[in-house]
């Protein structure tokens, strides 16, 4: 939107810029218009930029003292806990990390869902969202395995079996999956380079996004468009950066109360004992970040239905732009969509709390119900209530809105007297 | 911005405490004070020494701890033995060495950089000698169990006459805080057990807490440094957070909206 | 906007920048620090060797943190030559003496100080060694005399524990 013309001031810039605008990309950076109402949950994109940078850096490092061979992963994990310079607090900010990386990327996907940012003209933002949400499921599953406890064993053996349900070639792609008979020193060695990989992957889609969103810009708490960019908007630099560096340090303080003072709380205990291929530990239990699709797996009696269901409840959000008919974003306005968003919610909350649970008796009950909800929500709620819903009136601009309390520019007078620069 | 604030704790309320859920369904483990517990958590080095003794006199027979060093005896945030006394205790056990220039293997007296001797040579030894079962390796027991110290604690006083309806096989014990009650360790510690090198009473209960002591900074021997750092970390954080609030509501002073 | 109120902004801006460069200083410093030596690689220090077998005229080599140390028993004619030297012939001028405590002894990191190959024993135009990897001509007291190499090969810290066994580090 604001990439006129955009000539360096000095003769080198504009030699260097006419042959690689690099220049000129970072002007469009640092002018980037934002809409000027974005509230906090919107520095969670900002969060997660660093929440990956954290994870490759602290696993490059980690990778130049890690071992990938079955006899000696846990040894060299151990390794580094004890010998390496500093070597406890990466592999502590790395393994943390991976669900502080999980723990912002939920908030930000559900505030995606409250602000309808999926809908149009942003479904391919979206998308590109999920199939990253996807890459980190993959990213953090194998990283789990490398260093070869309890947990990342048969979890590996657990997850890695799904694919049997399929029918017919399910067998031989499991045995193609694990490199042998069962998972053991060639899984171990092929996890370790896709986990080296997926971060990459990932990296270059999180561009993909973000170019994505600076063609139509940010969505806002209104969910209405940007009328007049000199009044609704401010430049990315500093407005921007300044509050997304402020909740990026709130967010750092509880990270590194996680990482200096309850390290191990998010792991599991059978996860420092090392892979024994003669015993299943009593319960397996995937990270708390998995644990509502795996409370989905488990609700279904059917191995293969049950695989379907949990991939369909990840795969049913690429869908989410189309299943929600509504023309409003923002659940601002949509005083019914409001209370499903929170049913959502909890409901979710309640898959990942029965999903740490044993399969049986009344969680398994529950789990049921909770999983027949999670689709009921897109697929029947969501559709009718675009129809059926009455919406309350939205405001004309995002500077002219006037809202009761909940986004926070609210009482904001509009004065006319802000232009950029 | 209360609103964020609440939620995210909500949040972690919801998703922390969940691992630990499995833990809960034994007794109620012993409770005690541990010192190295909470932001400024320091090991007990005469409790770390004392750990050490019966580690050796006792535990030692059966489980290793193959990840330790007699040289991490000597360092910082450890039991803090001289390295004088490192060393002698190094020196007081025979290693396995070699092949020397003949491709004969040979003993010699440990070293400090040697890892600790273990009582057995691998693990199927160690099951034939103990009637099947492995004693565990215990450099990081204390993070290898649900209930932690705690439990630890617990177990190595929680051996009682199995209640009547129980009976026990040869060579299982009856101990009500091991997972289904049945474990294959025979209670390892009596009253005076030991004479320790610091006078101290070798009472059960003394003797538990300081081998718990023990296996806790073999598990974690950074945990000094770590709670040491953390608490710079945060304390820059927060004096961080600060500055960058009140340079954020400058900036946005500059124009008509509320941060 | 008056000066003051400039001023007091400046502050709180440098403030901000400078208690966040420190931070990102803190957190880069564990980053490189994890690429040193670790504390078992430290730990390793000292290798004994039993030299009770070697002949005069013999070198032996040992393995020694990762890299060969030659040990050899000189002749009375090698000790004899390498105090003979003068110090202005040498391009890296250091006694005899000071290289070997026992003169019979001769403890030495068998490394050019060129580029780091293992130079050959009983080879070259002093008697002493010779690097293939560039041509550097050592004495037989490891000291370098002609060729690339800046200094004479290096003298590991070592002591005799008793006759027969030599301590190395």
């Amino acid at each position: 939107m604001s990439d006129q013309e955009y000539t360096p001031k000095s003769k080198v810039g504009k030699w260097f810029n006419d042959r690689l605008p690099l220049l000129t990309l970072a002007n469009h950076l640092t002018d980037y218009p934002t809409p000027k109402n974005l509230n906090y949950w919107w520095t969670f994109g900002g969060i997660l930029t660093f929440c990956l940078i954290t994870q490759i850096v602290t696993g490059l490092v980690l990778a130049m003292h890690y071992i990938a061979h079955a006899d000696m992963a846990f040894d060299s994990v151990e390794h580094i806990m004890r010998d390496v310079n500093y070597g406890w607090l990466i592999r502590y900010i790395h393994a943390n990390g991976a669900s502080m990386f999980f723990l912002a990327v939920y908030i930000h996907i559900f505030r995606s869902l409250f602000y309808g940012s999926y809908k149009a003209p942003r479904e391919i933002i979206w998308i590109i969202g999920i199939i990253i949400y996807l890459l980190m499921m993959a990213a953090a599953f194998m990283g789990y395995v490398l260093p070869w406890g309890q947990m990342s064993f048969w979890g590996a053996t657990v997850i890695t079996n799904l694919f049997s349900a399929i029918p017919l070639v399910g067998e031989g792609i499991v045995t193609w999956l694990w490199g042998g008979y069962s998972v053991d020193n060639p899984t171990l060695t092929r996890f370790f380079t896709l986990h080296y990989l997926i971060p990459f992957l990932i990296l270059g889609l999180v561009v993909l996004h973000i170019w994505a969103l600076h063609v139509p810009g940010n969505n806002n708490p209104v969910g209405i468009d940007v009328k007049k960019p000199s009044k609704d908007t401010v430049p990315f630099h500093p407005y921007i950066v300044i509050k997304d560096g402020f909740a990026l340090l709130m967010f750092m303080i509880v990270f590194a109360f996680f990482v200096f003072y309850t390290p191990n709380i998010l792991g599991h205990a059978d996860n420092y004992i090392e892979a024994d291929p003669l015993v299943t530990p009593a319960h397996i239990v995937p990270e708390w970040y998995l644990l509502p699709f795996y409370a989905i797996l488990r609700s279904v009696p059917d191995k293969l239905l049950g695989v379907v269901a949990m991939l369909s409840a990840i795969f049913i959000l690429a869908a989410l732009p189309w299943l929600d008919t509504s023309k409003i974003r923002s659940a601002v306005f949509r005083p019914l969509y409001k209370q499903f968003y929170w049913i959502l919610v909890v409901d979710v909350l309640i898959l990942g709390y029965v999903g740490a649970m044993p399969a049986e008796g009344l969680y398994l009950l529950i789990a049921r119900v909770a999983t027949a909800y999670y689709f009921i929500h897109f697929l029947i709620i969501l559709p009718v209530l675009g129809y059926k819903e009455k919406t309350l009136p939205i405001p004309l601009s995002i500077t002219g809105s006037v809202l009761g309390g909940s986004t926070n520019f609210a009482a904001a007078k509009n004065k006319e007297s802000f232009t950029i620069k | 911005m209360k609103n964020f604030l609440r939620i995210s704790l909500l949040i972690l309320l919801f998703v922390g405490p969940q691992n630990n859920s499995f833990s809960a369904e034994k007794a109620e483990y012993l409770k005690t004070d541990w010192s190295f517990k909470g932001l400024f958590g320091k090991f007990d080095r005469s409790a770390l020494q004392r750990g050490y003794q019966v580690y050796t006199e006792v535990c030692s027979s059966c489980h290793s701890m193959k990840y330790l060093s007699y040289r991490n005896l000597a360092e910082k945030g450890g039991p803090e033995f001289s390295e004088a006394q490192a060393k002698a205790i190094a020196a007081s056990f025979e290693v396995k060495d070699g092949p020397n220039a003949d491709g004969e293997m040979f003993t010699r007296p440990g070293k400090l950089s040697d890892k600790f001797v273990m009582p057995y040579e691998n693990v199927k030894a160690a099951q034939a000698a103990n009637g099947g079962a492995y004693p565990p390796d215990m450099s990081v027991l204390v993070k290898a169990r649900g209930g932690g110290v705690d439990y630890i604690y617990s177990l190595l006083q929680g051996y009682e006459d199995p209640p009547a309806g129980v009976s026990l096989d040869d060579g299982v014990y009856y101990n009500k805080y091991m997972y289904g009650n049945k474990i294959k360790m025979s209670n390892q510690l009596s009253d005076g057990l030991i004479e320790y090198a610091d006078g101290t009473n070798s009472t059960v209960e003394q003797m538990s807490k300081d081998v718990t002591t023990f296996l806790m900074w073999a598990a974690e021997p950074h945990l000094e440094a770590r709670h040491q750092m953390g608490f710079k970390a945060i304390i820059y954080l927060i004096i961080l957070t600060v500055l960058v609030y009140f340079s954020m509501k400058r900036i946005w002073s500059r124009i008509e909206t509320e941060v | 906007m008056s000066d003051k109120k400039t001023n007091r902004r400046d502050f709180l801006f440098t403030a901000t920048y400078a208690v966040g460069a420190v931070g990102v200083g803190a957190t880069i410093w564990p980053m490189i620090d994890q690429m040193n030596p670790d504390a078992s690689v430290k730990a390793l220090a000292s290798t004994e060797v039993d030299v009770s077998t070697v002949n005069p005229g013999k070198t032996i080599t040992v393995l020694w943190r990762g890299k060969p140390v030659f040990i050899r028993r000189r002749t009375q004619e090698e000790i004899a030559e390498a105090k003979s030297v003068k110090l202005e012939e040498l391009k890296h001028p250091e006694k005899d003496e000071d290289r070997a405590k026992d003169p019979e002894w001769l403890v030495m990191l068998g490394v050019c100080t060129h580029l780091g190959c293992v130079p050959l024993d009983q080879k070259g135009d002093y008697n002493g060694w010779f690097c293939p990897c560039h041509g550097s001509h050592y004495d037989i007291s490891g000291r370098i005399r002609k060729g690339p190499a800046p200094t004479n090969m290096e003298i590991p810290k070592y002591e005799f524990v008793n006759a027969n066994t030599i301590k190395i580090g």
